[in-house]
């Protein structure tokens, strides 16, 4: 692995996304203004709904929007021929990866900035625990969207299929995260598939900063979450072969 | 995919001939490590094919291009420039190369479908690699920037490199210091272009492939 590679690799993504406006915009302001329209939405009817359901959403979006936008993008490198390229460089597999990770991660910081601040000023969304680790859980979530949807990305033959992996990877975990049902409300079989899913543990985290100022649960699940973004990676990594048939 | 092929290249300008689905695109992948290889060995510069050793001295250029579309010509080749590690200087170099330099500062997106082959032809001149494998470098280009890429691969031949090119165009294999001519996965010769025009009597490349072709009926 060399640090050169992946902080050019990083650096062109961040390129990539400077260039194309539309995308930027979505990615920084769009979970904010869902967050917007979601206390709007309570706001005569439900008041206290935005407090039980806003923390819920400051995890789901920057996983699922990661999710997206990486798929799209490594299917874009794999399908354009530039993937090929990269592996015929002295490019490490980790680089690749490490490289990509950097540059989401870092629009993960600013758009949970951006989301978590909208929700915690003007909105008046209660948060009891510290805003930074509300960020840190969301930048690591978006990590996990990244990683995921770089191992999805190898199954897709064209960015047609890319984004119907969406529906498919990210919306049971969003029915099951909790969102919805309480976890352990759930009937006993799908309360264990949550248990195995990473976004319910995103989510978990999130609550727990919410409604305590402990951060101990909150760390516990945020390394679960982490546990599950390595393991994505490896996945991710096991399918950017340098030789192809 | 290849059954039996031994071969070795030296320095010079190989041409590597034959119709298209002959095997000359899988030859060169094998060449740079991007090929699954059943069985039998390649080795480059004394390495194993693809091997970490040889990654950044074997520049390679396919029809793909393999270069971003969303980004300048010039950011295309500041990236891979740094991830070969050579300096910024060389992406004027390569640039000049491949007669772009105008070109440097638009996205490659709009882009001709010739000038976005060059961008890639241009990445694969980064850091002058002594093993240059190009993949139908001249396809789409006018006859006049095609007679300056021949230059320009001669001199990089003269400068030491080894430089594989392959066509499906005949009138390109005169241009070659040795010619290899491919078909069905299989060499049907390895001469120079004198050399094959004297074998075979022929008076251009094209009838002595022809005529290659029905002798190996």
């Amino acid at each position: 692995m060399s640090a050169r590679v992946t902080l050019a690799v990083a650096a062109r993504v961040l390129t990539q996304l400077r260039r194309d406006h539309r995308t930027m915009a979505m990615l920084l302001l769009l979970p904010a203004l869902l967050v917007v329209l979601l206390w709007w939405m309570f706001s005569d009817a439900d008041p206290g709904a935005f407090d039980r359901v806003g923390p819920a959403l400051l995890a789901i979006f920057p996983f699922t929007v990661m999710f997206l936008v990486t798929s799209v993008t490594t299917l874009r490198e794999r399908t354009g021929g530039t993937m090929e390229r990269l592996m015929v460089l002295p490019t490490a597999r980790l680089d690749l990866l490490g490289g990509y990770a950097l540059a989401f991660g870092l629009v993960a910081v600013v758009q949970s900035l951006v989301t978590v601040l909208v929700s915690a000023g003007p909105l008046g969304l209660e948060i009891a625990g510290p805003l930074w680790m509300l960020v840190l859980v969301a930048v690591v979530d978006a990590l996990l969207g990244t990683a995921l949807g770089l191992f999805v990305s190898a199954f897709a033959r064209s960015e047609f299929q890319a984004v119907q992996f969406m529906p498919a990877v990210v919306v049971p975990q969003l029915l099951l995260c909790g969102l919805f049902v309480p976890r352990d409300a759930l009937p006993p079989v799908l309360g264990a598939v949550s248990d195995a899913l990473p976004l319910s543990y995103a989510v978990d985290a999130m609550r727990s900063l919410s409604t305590t100022t402990g951060t101990g649960e909150a760390w516990r699940d945020l390394a679960v979450v982490a546990g599950f973004v390595l393991a994505a990676v490896g996945l991710g990594a096991a399918t950017l072969r340098r030789r192809t048939a | 995919m290849l059954p039996g092929l031994d071969l070795r290249l030296g320095h010079g300008v190989t041409g590597l001939l034959g119709p298209s689905g002959g095997g000359k695109s899988t030859l060169m992948r094998a060449l740079v490590g991007s090929q699954v290889v059943d069985s039998g060995s390649v080795r480059v510069l004394g390495h194993p094919a693809g091997s970490r050793a040889v990654r950044a001295r074997v520049g390679y250029a396919t029809q793909a291009a393999g270069v971003y579309d969303d980004l300048s010509v010039a950011e295309n080749l500041a990236f891979f420039a740094r991830v070969l590690g050579v300096g910024a200087d060389e992406v004027d170099r390569v640039l000049e190369v491949v007669h772009l330099t105008a070109h440097r500062g638009d996205v490659v997106r709009r882009l001709s479908g010739g000038q976005r082959g060059r961008v890639g032809l241009a990445v694969a001149l980064l850091g002058r690699p002594p093993l240059l494998v190009l993949d139908e470098p001249t396809v789409g280009l006018d006859p006049v920037l095609r007679a300056r890429l021949w230059d320009r691969f001669h001199d990089l031949a003269a400068d030491g490199a080894a430089v594989l090119v392959s066509s499906h165009v005949m009138d390109e294999a005169e241009r070659c210091d040795r010619l290899l001519l491919m078909r069905e996965g299989r060499l049907v010769a390895d001469d120079s272009p004198a050399g094959l025009l004297g074998r075979t009597g022929a008076r251009s490349i094209e009838e002595a492939f022809l005529a290659l072709v029905e002798e190996g009926r």
